[in-house]
Parts: C-alpha cells; sequence; structure tokens
C-alpha cells in the first residue's frame, strides 16, 4: 500500500496518504479531485456539487447538460467484465468533457490500456496497481488501429499522413 | 492477399511479448488461474477436457502457402501432428502446453499469424466468402473490407468488454456462402442507386440456445462509412445488451426484445453523433489493402477445355469444382470430409501438401470455408486432373462437397468441455452409412450439421438435417431437426420430435433421407426444397411412425 501511495505522490496527486484517493493512479497535469462524489440519481436533483458517479447502467448523456461545471465523474467497474463504462467515458469525451475523468473499483492491469484510450486520466482501482507495471502495459502496444478519445492517431493516418 | 507492413508487424509482436509476460507470471503463480483465464482467452487459449487448446484466427478465411506450412508446422512441433479447421474459418489445435504457447505465438508472428481475439467477449475473427475474389457474381471482393474491420476491431478500447462475443461476416455476392443472416453483423457489398458501393446490414442473427436470423437494419451505407456504423451498433450493443444472463447476452437478444424498428432507432440516433467523429478510414487506406488483393496474374491463353476421360476425375469435377469468373480458370474445393475421418481434421502432411498445390496451381493461396473444407481459388482448368491426381494421392479428393457425408460436426465431448456429447462418432457413422458415392448422388445436395451441445458451434440449426448432442440423465442423446439453411434463403431447423441415442439417430436420418427419396419430385428437388413443400409430416411419419 505504501508503495503505491508514494507513486500516486510521484504522479502529482495531492491526496493525503491517509485517505483511499492515495490509491488513485493520475495520469493528469492538474491535481486529482478529492471532494465528495455524489451519485448521479441525487446529482440530477440537487446538482450543487462539482463530482458525479456514474453506474454502469446510468445513461452518461444525462450529464450532458452539465459538463462544463464539473471537475470530476468517476464511472464505476463494479466487475471488469462490465464494459458498460467504456462507452459512457467515450460519449463524455466526444462530447467535450475536459475534467477528471476516473475509472474506479474492479480496475485490472490488462484494462488499463482500454481504459486510458477511452478518455480515462485517474484510475482508482479496489486492489491497488503497480504504477511501474501500469505504465509498463501502457508503453507496450507501439500503434493502435482506431481513433479514440487519448488522441493517438491510427495506423491508417500513419500510413498516409 | 494482404500482407503486413511494420505496423501490423510491431502490433502482432508486442502482443506476443504481453502473452509471454503473462504466461511467465501464471506460471510462477503470481496471478492466480482466475485472474489469468480472461487472459488467455483474449489469446484464443481454452482449458479443454485433456489439454489446453489454442485457436488461431485465419482472417476471412484466406491464408497463403507460407502460412498453411506454419500451420504444419504447429501441428508437428507443438501438437500431436494435425490441426482442426472450424466453422469459423479457423484453425485449433487440441493438444497445447502452456509453457510453449508463448514461443508457438512468436513462431505465428513470423508468418503474420496471431491468436488475437480469437476467444472472450470481443469482436471476433471477421468471415467471409471463400470464393472472395473469384466468384463470377460478386460485386467486388469483399475481403479489403474484411481486413479493414480486422485492423478496426483489433484490440478496440470501447468494444473489448462487450456482453457477449460478437461475430461479424461479409459478402460481396447474393449467393451466400457465409451465412451473414446467422452473424451479430452480416454485411452484403451490393451497388447502390447510383452505382457505389455500400453495404446492406443484418444485425442480430445467431445461433446457440436460441437460433434467430438477422434484420436488415439499413439497406445501404457506403463503404465510407461502414466502419463508423458497425461501431453505432456496437455501441448500442455495448450499453444496452443484456449483462444479467449469459444466455441472453448476445446482440440478437437485445434486437428481439427492443423490436428491429426500435434497435434500428438508436443505432440511427448513435450513428449520427458518431458519423461526425472522423472514425472511418480514409478512402486511400482502402486502396492500399485493396492493391494487395489485386487480381493474379492470369494465363490469359488458359484453355476452357478439360479432359473427362477419367471417370473418377469426373466425379469430383462435377462435385468439388465451381466455375471462376476468370476464363480458362476453377475454383476447386478440398474436401476434409473422407469417409470415417474427422470432419475438418487435416494432418501436418496433408498441409504441407496442400501448399505445395497451392503454390503449383493456386497462386499460393488457400481458403478455409466455414464447412471446414479449403479452397483453391484460382486453378487453370488444364491443372485441374493434376491438382486431382496430387489431392486424390493423400485421400484429400472425396469428391462430396455438399452431400450427404460433407457434414460440419463440432469437436464434441471428445474433446470440449462445454459438450453434452460426443458429434465426430455421430458425423462419422453417418458418413460410412452413406458411404457409397452412387447413393450420394442420388440424394444430391444434403447438408448435416452436428453439434455437441446447445452452443451451436456445429451449426445444427442451419442443417438441412440438423444434430444437437443433449445430455439425458447422464446419458448422450441426440434431437433431430430439420429444414435449417445458412445460405440466402437462411430458416432455422426445426426439431422433429423426441430424441434418440447414437445408433438410433444415425438410423434416423436414414429413414428421413429414404422419405425423402419417396416424396421428391424428382432427383432435381433438393431435399431443403422437398422439406418445404411437403412440411415435416411424411418425416415424422418415417422416423417414429
Amino acid at each position: 500500500m505504501a508503495e503505491v501511495q508514494d507513486q500516486a505522490a510521484v504522479a502529482g496527486a495531492p491526496s493525503p496518504p491517509e485517505t483511499a484517493a492515495a490509491a488513485v493512479l493520475s495520469f493528469r497535469a492538474q491535481p486529482l479531485y478529492d471532494g465528495p462524489v455524489v451519485p448521479l440519481v441525487e446529482f440530477t436533483s440537487a446538482s450543487n456539487t462539482a463530482a458525479v458517479r456514474l453506474d454502469p447502467g446510468d445513461d452518461a448523456r444525462a450529464l450532458l447538460p452539465h459538463l462544463a461545471g464539473l471537475r470530476l465523474i468517476e464511472v464505476a467497474f463494479p466487475k471488469y467484465r462490465d464494459g458498460r463504462g467504456y462507452s459512457a467515458a467515450a460519449i463524455l469525451r466526444a462530447a467535450g468533457y475536459a475534467g477528471e475523468l476516473r475509472a474506479a473499483g474492479d480496475v485490472l492491469l490488462d484494462q488499463v490500456v482500454f481504459m486510458r484510450r477511452v478518455g480515462f486520466d485517474s484510475l482508482a482501482p479496489a486492489t491497488p496497481l503497480d504504477r511501474a507495471a501500469v505504465d509498463a502495459a501502457l508503453a507496450r502496444f507501439p500503434f493502435v488501429y482506431q481513433p479514440a478519445a487519448d488522441g493517438r492517431t491510427p495506423v491508417w493516418a500513419l500510413r498516409h499522413g | 492477399m494482404y500482407s503486413y507492413d511494420a505496423y501490423d508487424q510491431a502490433i502482432v509482436d508486442a502482443r506476443v511479448d504481453e502473452f509471454r509476460d503473462q504466461v511467465a507470471r501464471r506460471l510462477a503463480n503470481e496471478i492466480t488461474e482466475d485472474q489469468f483465464k480472461p487472459l488467455r482467452l483474449m489469446n484464443g487459449l481454452y482449458l479443454q477436457l485433456h489439454a489446453y487448446m489454442l485457436r488461431i484466427a485465419i482472417p476471412y478465411g484466406t491464408l497463403s502457402a507460407k502460412q498453411m506450412r506454419m500451420l504444419a508446422y504447429v501441428a508437428r512441433r507443438y501438437d500431436r501432428g494435425y490441426g482442426h479447421f472450424t466453422t469459423r474459418q479457423n484453425i485449433q489445435y487440441n493438444w497445447i502446453k502452456l509453457a510453449e504457447a508463448p514461443d508457438l505465438m512468436a513462431d505465428l508472428a513470423t508468418a503474420e499469424m496471431h491468436a488475437i481475439q480469437t476467444s472472450g467477449n470481443c469482436i471476433r475473427n471477421i468471415s467471409s466468402d471463400q470464393f472472395a475474389g473469384a466468384a463470377a457474381d460478386e460485386v467486388a471482393d469483399p475481403r479489403p473490407y474484411a481486413e479493414l474491420l480486422r485492423q478496426w476491431s483489433s484490440f478496440h478500447p470501447e468494444f473489448s468488454y462487450l456482453p457477449r462475443k460478437f461475430k461479424i461476416a461479409v459478402i460481396a455476392s447474393d449467393t451466400d456462402r457465409a451465412a451473414i443472416q446467422l452473424h451479430d453483423i452480416g454485411l452484403q457489398l451490393v451497388r447502390g442507386p447510383g452505382g457505389n458501393l455500400g453495404f446492406r446490414v443484418y444485425v442480430g442473427g445467431g445461433m446457440g440456445r436460441t437460433p434467430m436470423i438477422g434484420h436488415v437494419v439499413r439497406d445501404f451505407i457506403p463503404v465510407g462509412q461502414y466502419l463508423s456504423y458497425c461501431e453505432a451498433i456496437l455501441r448500442v450493443y455495448n450499453r444496452y445488451g443484456r449483462r444479467d444472463n449469459i444466455y441472453k447476452a448476445r446482440i440478437k437478444i437485445l434486437v428481439h426484445e427492443l423490436g428491429a424498428v426500435e434497435f434500428t432507432r438508436q443505432v440511427e440516433a448513435e450513428w449520427a453523433e458518431m458519423e461526425p467523429l472522423g472514425l472511418d478510414a480514409p478512402a486511400a487506406e482502402y486502396d492500399r489493402i485493396r492493391a494487395q488483393f489485386a487480381e493474379p496474374d492470369y494465363d490469359l491463353a488458359a484453355s476452357d477445355g478439360i479432359d473427362r476421360g477419367d471417370p473418377d476425375f469426373a466425379l469430383w469435377l462435377d462435385q468439388n469444382v465451381h466455375p471462376h469468373k476468370q476464363p480458362g480458370y476453377a475454383i476447386a474445393t478440398i474436401s476434409l470430409k473422407p469417409v470415417g475421418g474427422i470432419p475438418g481434421d487435416a494432418t501436418a502432411e496433408q498441409m504441407d501438401l496442400i501448399a505445395d498445390l497451392a503454390d503449383r496451381y493456386a497462386f499460393g493461396e488457400i481458403r478455409v470455408t466455414h464447412s471446414q473444407n479449403l479452397v483453391l481459388a484460382h486453378v487453370r482448368k488444364a491443372d485441374l486432373y493434376s491438382l486431382w491426381a496430387a489431392l486424390a494421392e493423400a485421400d484429400l479428393a472425396t469428391p462430396n462437397l455438399d452431400l450427404v457425408t460433407d457434414i460440419i460436426a463440432c469437436p464434441g465431448l471428445d474433446y470440449c468441455a462445454l459438450a453434452n456429447a460426443r458429434s465426430i462418432p455421430v458425423a462419422q457413422q453417418i458418413a460410412e452409412r452413406f458411404a457409397s458415392l452412387d447413393r450420394q448422388h442420388d440424394i444430391g445436395e444434403l447438408k448435416i450439421k452436428v453439434s455437441g451441445c446447445i452452443n451451436a458451434c456445429g451449426h445444427h440449426h442451419a442443417g438441412h438435417i440438423g444434430i444437437l448432442g443433449v445430455d439425458r440423465k447422464g446419458e448422450e442423446a441426440y434431437q433431430l431437426s430439420l429444414g435449417g439453411s445458412g445460405a440466402e434463403d437462411a430458416s432455422l431447423a426445426k426439431i422433429l420430435g423426441p430424441g434418440f441415442s447414437e445408433a438410433g439417430v444415425v438410423d434416423a436420418v436414414e429413414k428421413v433421407i429414404e422419405a425423402y427419396r419417396t416424396v421428391r419430385t424428382g432427383p432435381d428437388e433438393r431435399f431443403l426444397d422437398t422439406y418445404r413443400r411437403v412440411g415435416d409430416a411424411p418425416f415424422k411419419a418415417a422416423v417414429y411412425g
């Protein structure tokens, strides 16, 4: 646990070591959001908050009118096999959301490449991940075949650059 | 044929490295079998009854001779000297050792092959028409579009954890040799009103325990936009496909529950959002790929005449050879269904021979069919006799294409951990029962398909005669269905009545076939057409009466 906290600190996460957010891996230039997060159902009824959580069955498009006022959208992955959160992230980034987009829950090493590609810029795994292993996984594939929210140039564009 | 550039090769090589690392972590017990399972499955590695099974992708069923030699090498070096061609136009090996699997993947990569996404809840290998590029009736070669789909779907970040597996097939003829209406997405290349190329899009077909025929969700999507359109279909499915029940998780259930009209409306709405995002590859990329599927260097002086003097050769010619769009050429199908053999199996020696014959007679190219045979797509008619003679020596010239002994069978309980019953012995016994070629020709076109469980890998729902293995109080039993078709006249086979023992189902098939011979209007009326004309009453009477 301590090792993970150190790695989060290196990445610029401002969270104090005693909070759960210490295990959050950051890929953001700006500090991680550290305030309370409300579920979507509460957010729509009382919208005085800058952070909201989307569960797998929630419609990410419900947030589109509110994106400018949000600093964190946390997308829950109760089970890694449930891939709805990838579409939620892609929709939010395509709509122009530029704040923190966090994948939280059953986030495993072998999903981080896909999560980064669809636009997640922080990861809150229920079981801490080794930052070095995450970075190695992210560096492994030199090229990508399709455009996505991460802005990497797809192979077809490199070929015809 | 498509060949990798440095980008493709780098991606596949990276995958080999990643897999090697994953296997090392598993062998060192750094990760549990539970954690390893989804990783190995994404690389086509299943734990079966006796050993690991590896499924290798053969994109759109097209292989070079060099790749076929690699498959022969894999069979010798890592397996027991043979491999099994599947109904997804892939190949499976049944006796793989986990510790050797990374080296195997590295060897495959040297021949531009991989096992990426041959399992898991992701977009699987793209299938296509085995006569692509050679068929006289196609509007254009569908394989460049299939290759673009292969690239687009490889490691797609949004669609790697779908509710369930996802299968796409692409054809370019009105004659459907790839069963597109039984796929999650079926794409038929057509010419639009102005003569431009586009796709007719079918969604929601499938087999398994709830077989369904696909719906047309769009009559025409221009080829320049089919990737983003597929992306919209996948997104609707990823967001709203059922995840509460593995048996209701395929897209066909979503389409069925929403209704095709509402599903189509949702896809169109999603596509309106996605189309402007620049998801489609530029025409230049399509052109680059298409150039690699250029017409072979045909012999323009090739003769159209064939010497039919050898009666055995003439039998093969009439049954296993199809017309080619190029004068002087023909399409030859190599049967992997010798009577008594295992459907779809080939030995390493046979693979090497086929690779050599492909080099000598067919521009070094081989196709795999969804009915588990192989095809040499461009053979000079003048070479057919020599080709046939060489195939015959290796037991590869059985003249039974689309006849009663050309049976599709899944691996079944002889190998598969999911199976309820054996498939292979049933197929073998039926083939032996009808071994007489005279009898086979008298019966005519008849597609028998055998699955060892409800998952329907043996396509029994699409069989003119379908056989499904079930578990009946701990005993293997078999249900008989009639009237299915995976072709352009797609239909689902209907259960005839109570099930049978292994011996009983072979007898029942024979009774069904004899009843057909009695009620058909003549030898030209196929079994399927007779069944559609008269219904199941005469067959019920023959089997149960």
